[in-house]
């Protein structure tokens, strides 16, 4: 169908914060703060963690409740490979599907074949290969998947470093007329070789790419930024926080002023307690190794 | 001719996308025009002329708000809003949050998301007065009335989707869908508006 219109959506929300909430009450402080979207869901991923069992996609009364309070777009996740709760969501009229690590995948071979649907998906990536086979796929923006849930954001920059890297390589190939190279990459990758050359020539991913995963700081927004995304996500980091209306408005602010670090300052004066946050060699799932 | 400055509103929304719309239609109109990002307050006053980019009108009023260039954004002299930046520039908005407010320079009442969510969008070709251009129309918002003033330059089936009004010394021209995304040619007439004024 047509992706275009969703990769226009994203665009819109460059330079944004789209923030985790689970009700009505949570998505109007994110909308007050100045998010640019919500992500509606049933447990943010830090409590997730804690109760563990299947995470499946939210109850439909709950997306609606949120669609209702608020004006800014409403996106909601679903299963890795669940396209019956896409189909779902594509009813309930979400403004962007998110097939999601942070919910248990359902597929472990295939992701959801997204050209089939009108509603627009978002995806996660680790690397170059992983956010050019959701692209593939339909996907019309990518977020890096850091490690939802921590309040670390050591994997998110991990991530984003490994996405930047992979595409200077490209670069380097292009620039040189490499084709053989070019053609081997596509084929590792496993994307089309016509998708590979126009990452290439852009110089970046064809699609709008939010840094997500790990995010509990304004100085955690401005370092993903500063190193290249269009824009983030942020889970757990506001709502765990000890004032989450403050925390959320402090990160919308060092987002949109990434690189003047006097304003990102004065964003991160008394916010109170970030939210605790864990090693990653302490966790029992990593939530980032869903999906292929 | 002495160089323009022209300033796009750069915390959020399709803010690139502007910057190269505007400097082809710069070139292609052999204008020497400055094409300069704002996000602080400073620069506000010495701009010839703003472009308010697509997004969501409610973070970008309380962006230029915190900042404190809200004022002064309303005292240039020339401005140009596609989506958002239309929502921006009106008088009267339907479905806004309650503390969010607008420039209200222009005589129009508009509402947002008036077709509905992400997949009520929508692209098709249009006539304009500018010619007939392919219009990208993102959680778009409908003009639904506009002063006598006000100057209509494109219509979707009977809906008024662009339009222009001069205001004294003032010029402010808005579009419900995204010319930047498509075409140079609203950014063309904006950028000659500026020497006209």
């Amino acid at each position: 169908m047509n992706n275009r219109l969703g990769k226009n959506l994203a665009q819109m929300l460059k330079g944004g914060v789209i923030m985790d909430v689970v009700n009505a009450e949570h998505a109007i402080i994110a909308e007050k703060a100045g998010a640019v979207a919500v992500m509606a869901l049933e447990r943010v991923p830090s409590d997730i963690r804690a109760t563990g069992g299947v995470v499946r996609m939210s109850d439909p009364t709950k997306i609606k409740e949120i669609q209702a309070a608020v004006t800014i777009p409403v996106m909601a996740k679903c299963r890795i490979g669940h396209f019956v709760e896409a189909q779902i969501l594509e009813t309930l009229e979400v403004d962007f599907v998110d097939e999601s690590e942070v919910l248990t995948p359902a597929d472990t071979q295939f992701h959801i074949d997204k050209k089939k649907f009108k509603v627009p998906f978002v995806c996660g990536c680790r690397d170059l290969g992983e956010a050019l086979r959701r692209i593939d796929e339909g996907a019309a923006m990518i977020r890096t998947k850091g490690e939802a849930g921590t309040g670390n954001i050591v994997e998110a920059v991990k991530h984003i470093r490994a996405v930047n890297s992979g595409i200077e390589e490209l670069k380097k190939f292009i620039k040189s007329k490499n084709i053989k190279k070019l053609k081997e990459k596509a084929k590792e990758y496993k994307v089309s070789y016509e998708l590979l050359i126009k990452t290439a020539k852009l110089g970046r991913l064809p699609v709008v790419n939010f840094a997500a995963g790990g995010i509990a700081t304004p100085a955690d927004a401005a370092l993903c930024m500063q190193l290249g995304v269009d824009g983030v996500f942020v889970g757990s980091g506001i709502f765990k926080s000890s004032n989450p209306e403050k925390r959320a408005k402090a990160i919308v602010d060092a987002t949109a002023h990434y690189y003047e670090p006097d304003k990102i300052a004065k964003a991160s004066e008394d916010l109170g307690e970030a939210m605790k946050g864990q090693e990653i060699s302490a966790l029992e799932t990593k939530m980032a190794l869903r999906g292929i | 001719m002495k160089s323009k400055q022209v300033g796009i509103l750069a915390f959020h929304g399709d803010v690139s996308e502007h910057i190269e719309t505007s400097k082809h239609a710069a070139k292609n109109l052999q204008l020497d025009i400055k094409v300069i990002p704002v996000r602080i307050k400073n620069i506000i006053r010495h701009l010839d002329a703003l472009i308010i980019p697509g997004g969501e009108s409610t973070t970008l009023f309380k962006l230029c708000q915190r900042e404190g260039m809200w004022e002064d954004m309303g005292k240039v002299k020339n401005i140009f809003g596609t989506c958002a930046g239309a929502i921006m520039l009106s008088k009267s908005v339907i479905h806004k949050i309650p503390d969010q407010k607008t420039l209200e320079l222009m005589d129009i009442e508009i509402d947002r998301n008036a077709y509905g969510r992400q997949i009520n969008s929508f692209e098709k070709d249009i006539d304009t007065s500018l010619g007939r251009i392919h219009a990208v129309f993102i959680r778009a918002p409908k003009i639904l009335s506009v002063g006598t003033d006000v100057k209509i330059l494109a219509e979707n089936e009977g809906e008024i989707i662009a339009c222009e009004q001069k205001k004294g010394n003032s010029y402010y021209l808005a579009s419900c869908f995204h010319p930047e995304l498509t075409s140079t040619v609203f950014h063309e007439y904006f950028l000659k508006k500026i020497y006209q004024n």
